[in-house]
């Protein structure tokens, strides 16, 4: 918890002072490339001409309350940041929870006779799809199944989260998003799950030495129960938890796999506030990520608390 | 009748080094309501041996050989009848009570697994069966709810003891059932686990049959039947327990036995104790009898053949060239 | 000859020796051998001519040919030629970041291993900032701060990515502290700097290396990830600017395939290939730890 805090802090601090550390006229960074509106660059540079550390105060008195619109838009970062969550919310939401079903099936076989066909066979898979760039995972799966080549029908949209029109509140619409979620969500599900499995078989493997498996083989019990009723309930402990942790890596495939599939949410936002570059913006999401990690961590803490007795008492 | 028998049995370990032979041809029997003792140091095969019985052993493991348990061979059953075997007929009191137990399931529900499994009492009243089980092992029913790091070392091995008796076995295998605890409560449960099987036998004129494993023939000695001596894989020495603790035949047995002497016994205070070296290898045996460079009264003979286990004296047995018959 | 370098030398031997019988690891080496070959010839058998935009002589977005085996891409260069040139910087960007993500974790992982106090809890507690923070959204903050050139792409990875090795070092450290020839030449009085260098490196090494291996597989990855989203100097095309510029030029809504195709298949190829000698590395350094 205070960890959490301490981290979250010193994010906080980093966020001020990077951008301020810098040679040269902050100004030029912050309106690089831009036709800016004069009012507001003057408005910017009575701001930073304050002393540093008066500066910092009004900072610190609310992170989240940027007195500089986004250079790009120019709007208040946190209401674009805002409006942006919930399509990211949907993919990743809906990627994890697939991915991390699919890639604890996958570690579970293969994690139980190591070596075996299934285990060659599925961490030959997921070291590939480990190996893979996940935007350009999605870019190839555009081509062949939005695009269309070698003679298959381009059945998927390009790209967004919904047809142009389309009213996203009827069952109609719905189904317009789901379809648009395919391609993205697909992309995203083969890459974590390939991490998924790898340690849901690392951490399954780890426990086939322990003794109180010999003791549930001893007392009778088939070998599929004793996986399931001894080896998968110890060994899945780690994995949640590692899930959860790894939420940073989830992150950096949302900002390439939406960009690609102009996925609306914080991911394509990040990639339209590089191409500026809108600084305001960049720290703003920084700061946004950096939370939500950071919130995770905290989770996966509280998680291992609930599901562990050794840890509860 | 003869509740377990083993039949000229060898396990080899296979490993990248080449093959490790951990049992070389044992062949041993308990009695039903005996209780048995295997003496050993670590290594010597006894936790292999216990295993086999109802095929426990790691995968790399080649067993040749037959152990048959009430007159079937456990090696050569079929699946479905060895899982019914197992724990049923003959259950384990594993080593290590706080790695054997599962840390995330409740005590209660470890107990009840077996007995749910091989539907020794009716569904309803397996919570009162497990309940009466902790009772036997003088824990309080209540402690069904609690899990394995929650209770000490010698509570945690009672469980395993309550856990064994669960379906009432014809045989209970204790592997070094104290070794992790304190030399006091190492005792108590050891009188607990002995007094339970003595008195929970299955039959009226017979209790039920042990294999008790341990490094200290001094606990053998006064808790067995009878004991047999393994060294590098094979039983060396054989016999009535009290005989074997009071007059050891090979020079093997001589030191176990006074590695642990009698506690006020004075002559144990006065004779040298303690054996030279450590166990062989199991990888890279001496040639001729196993044990020749540790014996004290080795003779050029023993580097060249390997003595046989026979008869020295009634129903003792020993496998050394210098045995005084 | 001394008595040390005879015994790292018999080490070294006898780790070649498990090493050639790794089947994996043996694969990855030669798929390296192949990509670092044509990274080192790159520039004799590649003409400037060919990547020279103005000089390009084949049509927009060709499909793939006798003379352009991987088709074209948008201003008529062969993708070919510019992967295999793309091979070159994307092996350099991923070994110099490799080298200071190296430098940085060993460095802070043994200092936090050995030293004790509130040194160390610093040390660790930065540590754990870098791990816990988002890698890709501190890269972006940190590249565009320091603007888009090969140098600071380097520097950004470099920095980014080392918080696991310093993590995996200090663990081995810390080990290693306890042991007697340590603790005797704590005694002798040997200064800190002699203790780490002479005593703990040469012990944590192996596993450095093990580590390094598959330290660099995670860093081409990066730097594929940043170059995609523009961070990378745009006149050095490495395979993840080669994706970025056959998204942005809109490849994909014309389905050329051959543009976007071979960047990636030799992504996974060399990340695959530092993975698995990584991997068979530490099996023979570390069984423990290998699964």
């Amino acid at each position: 918890m205070l960890r959490a805090f301490v981290t979250l802090a010193f994010v906080i601090i980093f966020n001020f002072f990077l951008f301020r550390m810098l040679p040269g006229d902050p100004i030029g960074l912050y309106a690089r490339g831009r036709n800016q509106d004069p009012e507001q660059l003057v408005e910017l540079r009575r701001a930073l001409n304050k002393p540093l550390l008066e500066q910092f105060l009004t900072y610190l008195r609310n992170p989240f309350d940027s007195t500089i619109d986004s250079t790009r838009f120019s709007r208040p970062v946190w209401e674009m940041i805002g409006e942006r969550v919930w399509p990211t919310l949907l993919l990743l939401g809906t990627a994890i929870l697939l991915a991390s079903l699919i890639g604890i099936w996958v570690g579970i076989r293969a994690g139980w006779k190591p070596g075996g066909r299934f285990d060659r066979m599925s961490t030959g898979t997921t070291l590939i799809l480990y190996s893979m760039p996940e935007f350009w995972l999605g870019m190839m799966l555009l081509i062949v199944f939005s695009v269309g080549v070698f003679g298959i029908p381009g059945m998927f949209p390009v790209g967004g989260i919904a047809s142009p029109g389309a009213d996203t509140s009827s069952p109609m619409g719905w189904l317009n998003v789901l379809w648009h979620l395919v391609l993205p969500c697909t992309t995203l599900v083969l890459i974590y799950l390939a991490d998924y499995a790898l340690v849901m078989r690392a951490s399954l493997i780890d426990e086939r030495k322990q003794e109180y498996l010999t003791l549930a083989r001893a007392k009778g019990l088939r070998d599929t129960s004793v996986r399931k009723r001894h080896a998968v309930p110890n060994a899945l402990l780690p994995t949640v938890t590692l899930i959860f942790l790894s939420l940073g890596f989830v992150v950096t495939g949302a900002i390439t796999v939406e960009t690609v599939f102009s996925w609306p949410g914080l991911g394509l936002l990040t990639y339209e506030a590089l191409r500026g570059p809108d600084i305001p913006l960049l720290q703003a999401i920084f700061l946004m990520f950096s939370i939500a990690v950071i919130a995770a961590n905290l989770l996966a803490e509280l998680l291992y608390v609930i599901f562990d007795p050794r840890v509860r008492s | 009748m003869t509740l377990l028998q083993f039949r000229d049995l060898w396990v080899d370990y296979s490993s990248s080094a080449g093959n490790v032979p951990a049992v070389r041809g044992v062949t041993l029997d308990v009695a039903a309501g005996e209780t048995l003792g295997i003496a050993g140091e670590s290594g010597c095969g006894k936790t292999t041996l216990a295993s086999a019985v109802l095929r426990l052993l790691p995968e790399n493991a080649q067993v040749r050989g037959e152990v048959l348990l009430d007159g079937v061979d456990t090696l050569t059953m079929k699946w479905g009848r060895l899982r019914a075997v197992r724990w049923s007929q003959a259950a384990i009191v594993f080593q290590g009570a706080l790695h054997a137990l599962n840390p995330v399931q409740r005590i209660g529900d470890q107990i009840a697994e077996p007995i749910r499994l091989h539907q020794t009492v009716p569904d309803k009243q397996i919570g009162a069966r497990v309940g009466e089980l902790l009772t036997q092992v003088g824990l309080p029913a209540s402690r069904a709810k609690s899990y394995p790091h929650q209770l000490s070392g010698g509570q945690r091995q009672r469980v395993m003891i309550a856990m064994a008796l669960a379906c009432k076995p014809a045989l209970i295998i204790a592997d070094e059932p104290t070794t992790a605890l304190d030399v006091m409560v190492q005792a108590q449960v050891l009188d607990l686990l002995t007094g339970l099987v003595r008195d929970l036998g299955t039959g009226p004129d017979r209790g039920m049959g042990m294999i008790l494993i341990s490094h200290d023939l001094g606990v053998l000695g006064t808790t067995c039947d009878r004991i047999a001596v393994m060294y590098a894989g094979q039983i060396i020495e054989s016999g009535p327990a009290l005989e074997i603790f009071d007059n050891p035949k090979h020079p093997y047995t001589r030191a176990l036995a006074a590695a642990f002497p009698r506690i006020g016994d004075p002559a144990a205070r006065y004779a040298p104790t303690g054996l030279p070296g450590d166990p062989p290898y199991p990888g890279d045996l001496p040639t001729g009898c196993a044990f020749h460079p540790r014996c004290p009264i080795a003779a050029p003979a023993c580097k060249l053949g390997a003595p046989a286990l026979i008869e020295v004296a009634p129903h003792r047995t020993a496998a050394c060239y210098k045995v005084d018959q | 000859m001394s008595v040390a370098t005879a015994r790292r030398r018999l080490a070294l031997t006898r780790f070649a020796n498990s090493f050639r019988h790794d089947q994996s690891g043996m694969t990855g080496v030669v798929i390296l051998a192949i990509f670092i070959a044509t990274a080192i010839l790159a520039p004799i058998l590649i003409p400037d001519a060919a990547l020279d935009v103005t000089k390009a002589d084949g049509g927009r977005f060709e499909g793939p040919s006798l003379s352009y085996p991987l088709g074209t891409d948008e201003s008529g260069r062969s993708v070919l030629l510019l992967l295999a040139w793309g091979t070159r910087i994307s092996l350099t960007v991923g070994i110099a970041a490799t080298i200071i993500s190296m430098v940085l974790g060993t460095a802070f992982g043994i200092a936090a291993g050995h030293f004790r106090g509130v040194g160390s809890h610093a040390l660790v507690g930065v540590t754990d900032w870098f791990l816990v923070i988002p890698f890709l959204p501190l890269a972006i903050v940190l590249a565009t701060v320091l603007g888009p050139s090969t140098t600071n792409l380097i520097i950004v990875i470099g920095i980014t990515s080392w918080a696991g090795t310093a993590r995996l070092i200090r663990a081995q450290t810390l080990s290693i502290e306890g042991r007697p020839y340590l603790e005797r030449s704590k005694a002798l009085g040997a200064g800190n700097w002699y203790q780490m260098s002479r005593h703990v490196l040469p012990n944590v090494f192996p596993l450095v290396l093990a580590n390094t291996t598959l330290t660099v597989a995670i860093v081409i990855l990066s730097e594929t990830t940043l170059s995609f989203l523009g961070l990378g100097d745009p006149q050095a095309p490495s395979w993840g600017a080669l994706l970025d510029r056959a998204f942005s030029s809109g490849a994909v809504s014309r389905g050329a395939w051959w543009y976007v195709l071979p960047p990636g298949i030799c992504v996974v190829l060399v990340v695959l290939a530092f993975t698995l000698v990584g991997r068979a590395m530490e099996r023979i350094v570390d069984p423990r730890r290998a699964s």
